[in-house]
């Protein structure tokens, strides 16, 4: 099961990464958040896949039953998820914003802040 | 989007929502739920509302900025940690106290207003996004940025859009 | 509600905490309480100005009570809500941390005051001190916590209120500077985040005094060198070392100055204090495998950053390569790794958060007065304001590392360092990049300071401001008292490089009975 998820997580960070050496800004904002999620199916895995028993202590009871799953990964992704969401709504925000003051969503051509023609500093006194 | 049928159900949906997200809220004390799940569900309340009457009608219907009830949750949560400090015990430990109210004993503890902190900061937080993506544009500057429109936008010739290059 | 059946004193703290264990946790609270407050009283801005400083007062006076402490009596670990560690999340400060804790939140008050000026009504309602108290809490935790993930948090934590500051008015050029800031940041965060999913899947712990003492058992068996590669890679990305660097001087010089001071200062710092705790603290034999591509690394990037600075015209850009070639210092110490050299990278670190900020500070100042960015369109600064230009010539000495000031100390104990263990070419990369920061910024004080301005424009009338000069002059003094009275600092940064790469009282500190089982 681990090993299956492996190569899924594998599959996920090359989507993940072919998409953020695109050029195109959503492309690349597409390729982060697949690598968020990525990396939150690679978080849920450390914790070792088990089946059926949830992490949660049944009414009546103290403890969690034996073969629970480990609820600290889960805990871990729901931060995770919690913290990508919000990024990702800033970025889709920015991303929109930088297309309408810049006029483009090619990064190669994103120069206002480093323009090419840039000065020299004076050579002399 | 601003259907008759949108604008008739959407009073009820909402109210509907937030009693939902409140219940939520509460129900995360000992059972699957919690601050952060109820926020979400008031914020998309708040949204539905903001689809069906614009953005004015929400920002008029809650009354405080988003922002500052975003902040207040934060100090809620924050000051729920801190009251352990007079305990005696470190901080964010749970404390309780039992009142009887009305001859019911109803549990209270810093773990719950701590949840209600969460959900604060998750309806601002959430809801100020929301209605920044679903205001207009020339509304939008001024929640967003909560400036005066800026002056680049009258002064810069816009440049003419290259449309985006397709790949292939 | 009936009592549990199940014995949890074991995994409970029973003893109630000091009073002085308080001090891990409160500059965190205070910051977040004061950041909530100010977001709520988000319409009456004049009131920002006031209730933030007071914050940051506060925030200075706790981190020095702290320091205090902690040199006294050694590291302090609080938990939260009485789980014991490695279950509850442990704040635990040694030296190395509450030193960054108080130097940064120096730092940020002088900076808060500055930004009474150079922050109008329109940032201010935009929510700059809530931000930047934001941005506090998430620095203070980062150096205070004990627990690996956590720190991840408090990473994010400061990277979305250093979004905030960053887009501070929607110029253009702070969108274009603050899309590669953001994607290129979260990509450093996700990788340090992948790389505590691996660390958790190996030890089955995050707290660090619990993987410091783990790691000597596991080392035989797991991929602990790869992981290391992984959290060197993450945190070299935030500290903009060469070549995941080219988001700094594409972003810096964009937002507000204060802003940019702020950044220079902090952020990268606390990307250097992650690297020095995991490779030193926690994984110390991997790192000496890894040593040489670190020291590569080192050395390029200070290089590259001094090169970078001879070669900008915008001031503020000029700055940013001088943050980078300063990296590179720090780089070299963990490197190097003996404590000696991590005591030279704290003390680096040190000098830097004071000076960085204070550099951009000047810039800021000399463009309010000479009206340009640019090298090429300012001068006459000398005449018009001495004072101002004799504090930015110790600034920029003391950034070049030039004797009587900061920077010389931490360049020495690195010099020394590399040469003990025989690595010349890190110490010439030192000297040289040491010698092209300099001609940078003695042609900044040439060009823009001493030469008549290039063109005459009208004498406007600059009033002097004490917002302006306390904050600069405060800067300006710790960075010459830390040159002509370093003895403090280098006993606090040895002990504090000591307590680093022999971790027993921080462990002890966490586990009072004890390592956990």
């Amino acid at each position: 099961m681990e090993a299956l998820f492996a190569i899924l997580i594998g599959l996920f960070f090359a989507a993940a990464i072919y998409l953020m050496l695109s050029k195109h800004t959503v492309r690349i904002l597409l390729g982060v958040v697949l690598l968020g999620n990525g990396v939150n199916l690679l978080l849920f895995t450390t914790g070792r896949l088990t089946r059926e028993v949830p992490p949660i202590i049944p009414a009546g009871m103290d403890a969690l039953p034996a073969g629970a799953a480990n609820p600290l990964p889960q805990a871990l992704i729901l931060t995770a998820i919690v913290i990508s969401f919000s990024f990702f709504a800033f970025l889709l925000v920015l991303t929109y914003r930088a297309y309408q003051e810049l006029g483009t969503d090619n990064s190669d051509e994103m120069r206002l802040a480093e323009p090419r023609d840039e000065e020299r500093p004076p050579m002399g006194y | 989007m601003n259907t008759l049928i949108l604008r008739t159900v959407a009073p009820v949906l909402t109210a509907l929502m937030l009693l939902f997200s409140v219940f939520v809220l509460l129900r995360g004390h000992n059972e699957p739920g919690g601050g952060f799940i109820g926020g979400l569900i008031a914020a998309s309340a708040l949204a539905i509302y903001g689809i069906a009457f614009g953005v004015s009608a929400v920002r008029r219907a809650i009354r405080f900025h988003p922002m500052a009830i975003a902040g207040s949750g934060l100090l809620l949560a924050t000051l729920s940690g801190l009251v352990s400090i007079f305990a005696g015990v470190p901080f964010m430990t749970g404390l309780w106290i039992y009142p009887e109210i009305l001859g019911v004993e109803v549990p209270l503890a810093t773990v719950m207003s701590f949840d209600i902190g969460v959900y604060l900061v998750v309806v601002g937080a959430i809801t100020s996004i929301a209605l920044a993506l679903e205001q207009e544009e020339p509304e939008r500057a001024e929640a967003i940025g909560e400036q005066p429109p800026p002056p680049v936008r009258a002064k810069r010739p816009r440049k003419p859009r290259p449309k985006p290059q397709v790949e292939g | 509600m009936a009592a549990p059946s199940t014995d949890l004193s074991a995994a409970l703290v029973l003893a109630s905490p000091q009073l002085a264990d308080w001090l891990v946790v409160l500059p965190v609270v205070l910051m977040i309480g004061f950041g909530a407050v100010l977001m709520m009283v988000r319409k009456s801005v004049r009131l920002h100005g006031t209730i933030a400083i007071t914050g940051l007062a506060l925030l200075v006076l706790l981190d020095a009570a702290l320091l205090i402490r902690i040199s006294t009596y050694g590291p302090i670990t609080m938990v939260m809500g009485r789980w014991l560690p490695p279950f509850g999340i442990a704040f635990t400060a040694d030296l190395f941390g509450s030193l960054m804790a108080f130097v940064s939140a120096v730092v940020a008050l002088a900076a808060g005051v500055f930004a009474l000026r150079d922050i109008d009504a329109g940032g201010r309602r935009y929510g700059f001190f809530p931000f930047l108290m934001l941005l506090m809490a998430g620095v203070s935790g980062a150096f205070l916590t004990g627990d690996i993930f956590n720190l991840y948090v408090w990473f994010e934590v400061l990277l979305i209120s250093s979004f905030g500051l960053l887009i501070l008015g929607s110029e253009p050029e702070q969108i274009d500077g603050a899309l590669k800031y953001a994607v290129l940041n979260l990509i450093g965060t996700t990788l340090f985040l992948i790389a505590v999913g691996y660390l958790y899947a190996i030890f089955g712990t995050l707290n660090m005094a619990d993987i410091a003492g783990k790691a000597s058992r596991l080392r035989e068996t797991a991929p602990l060198v790869t992981l290391t590669a992984l959290f060197i890679l993450a945190f070299a990305m935030k500290a903009a070392a060469f070549p995941v660097n080219f988001w700094l001087p594409a972003s810096y010089h964009t937002p507000r100055i204060t802003v940019s001071a702020l950044f220079g200062g902090l952020l990268t710092k606390v990307g250097i204090y992650a690297l020095i705790r995991v490779t030193v603290m926690l994984f110390p034999v991997e790192r000496e495998e890894l040593s040489f591509v670190v020291a590569v690394s080192a050395a390029l990037t200070m290089v590259i950053g001094a090169l970078g600075a001879l070669a900008q015209n915008d001031l503020r850009r000029l700055v940013g390569y001088v943050v980078i070639a300063g990296i590179g210092n720090m780089m070299a110490g963990v490197a190097i790794g003996t404590p000696a050299a991590v005591s030279g990278s704290i003390l680096y670190a040190l000098h830097s958060v004071v000076t960085m900020t204070a550099l951009y500070l000047v810039a800021g100042e000399a463009a309010r007065l000479g009206g340009a960015w640019s090298l090429s369109g300012l001068g006459g600064l000398y005449r018009r304001a001495p004072w101002f230009s004799a504090a930015s010539l110790a600034l920029f000495l003391a950034a070049a590392g030039l004797p009587p000031l900061s920077g010389l100390w931490p360049k020495v104990a690195l010099l020394k360092a590399s040469l003990d263990i025989g690595a010349w070419w890190l110490a010439a990369a030192i000297l040289i990049s040491a010698f092209i920061v300099t001609l940078a910024l003695a042609r900044v004080f040439l060009l823009a300071f001493w030469r008549p301005r290039p063109e005459p424009a009208p004498e406007l009338a600059i009033a002097r401001d004490w917002r302006i000069a306390w904050p600069l002059g405060c800067l300006t003094a710790l960075s010459i008292l830390f040159g002509l009275f370093p003895e403090t600092v280098l006993d606090l940064s040895q002990r504090a490089a000591t307590g680093l790469a022999e971790p027993s009282a921080y462990i002890r500190s966490v586990f009072p009975g004890g390592a956990a089982p």
